[in-house]
């Protein structure tokens, strides 16, 4: 599966669009995370638990976007975005989202 | 003077009272020199991938043939420290930009660009790179303070000439 954001395979020709495809994840961190986090909080400077669990989460709503896009016979997502929110306190949702198409 | 019974001795009062202060002075060294270090590191970086450049375009003009194209990502979850926290109640009485947090968003995205850059070493151009910004957590009362910035771009490798 190729997949990028711009709005075509470079290189490649297009020859059918399946339409959007997306996967979506809402994760919480542990409480554990969450304390150690908020030591962190005074001095400053990266919080490597969230940046992991961000990291993990994009990984599944991505995987999740790659499993639809396979069941339609797609070989590549095009024009793929991501966004962030914040459900709630402690949850963040990743949303994934691009063209599923296909190229010769 | 002896301490009343329900009373705290007068040395542990004021070690009491001046916590808060204790922190904040931690806080404001620490942060200090986390910022110092990780500018440093950031410029170092920087210099490192002047040459590949990340563009927000789509196409370029005489694009050479593409070998490969794939997605990259980086991202980077960064906080703001106490001092600083404590600092932005003032600014937020009076008005007007805050330094101290614009200075902690910059070095997330500038972050954020160079681990994106680092995760694919052999390219030769970044396309539509993009950047997203958002609070983990709002950072209210007892929440934690911070944002994510994520970064992402199609890696471009150019075809090479036959060797």
């Amino acid at each position: 599966m190729t997949l990028t954001n711009l709005e075509s395979v470079p290189g490649r020709s297009i020859v059918e669009h399946y339409g959007l495809v997306q996967g979506s994840t809402i994760r919480a961190k542990h409480v554990g995370r969450d304390l150690m986090a908020g030591l962190k909080n005074i001095v400053g400077g990266e919080l490597k638990g969230y940046t992991e669990l961000m990291r993990e989460a994009r990984q599944q709503a991505t995987d999740r976007m790659v499993e639809q896009a396979g069941e339609l016979g797609a070989n590549a997502i095009i024009n793929i975005r991501y966004t962030t929110t914040s459900v709630s306190q402690g949850a963040a949702e990743m949303l994934a989202y691009g063209t599923a198409v296909r190229w010769e | 003077m002896e301490p009343q019974p329900g009373e705290l001795p007068q040395g542990l009062e004021i070690l009491i009272f001046s916590i808060p202060f204790l922190v904040l002075l931690l806080a404001y060294i620490t942060g200090k020199v986390i910022e110092k270090r990780h500018y440093a590191n950031i410029h170092d970086r920087e210099e490192n991938w002047v040459n590949i450049p990340a563009i927000t375009g789509k196409h370029l003009p005489d694009l050479p043939a593409v070998a490969s194209a794939e997605m990259v990502v980086g991202s980077v979850v960064i906080s703001v420290d106490h001092f600083k926290r404590f600092l932005s109640g003032f600014r937020k009485i009076f008005g007007g930009e805050m330094k101290s947090y614009s200075s902690v968003i910059d070095r997330g995205r500038r972050e954020a660009i160079l681990r994106m850059k680092e995760s694919s070493p052999e390219a030769d151009l970044f396309l539509n790179c993009r950047l997203e910004t958002s609070s983990v957590s709002k950072g209210k009362g007892k929440a934690v303070g911070c944002a994510e910035v994520l970064a992402y771009a199609t890696a471009v490798r150019f075809e090479r000439p036959a060797e």
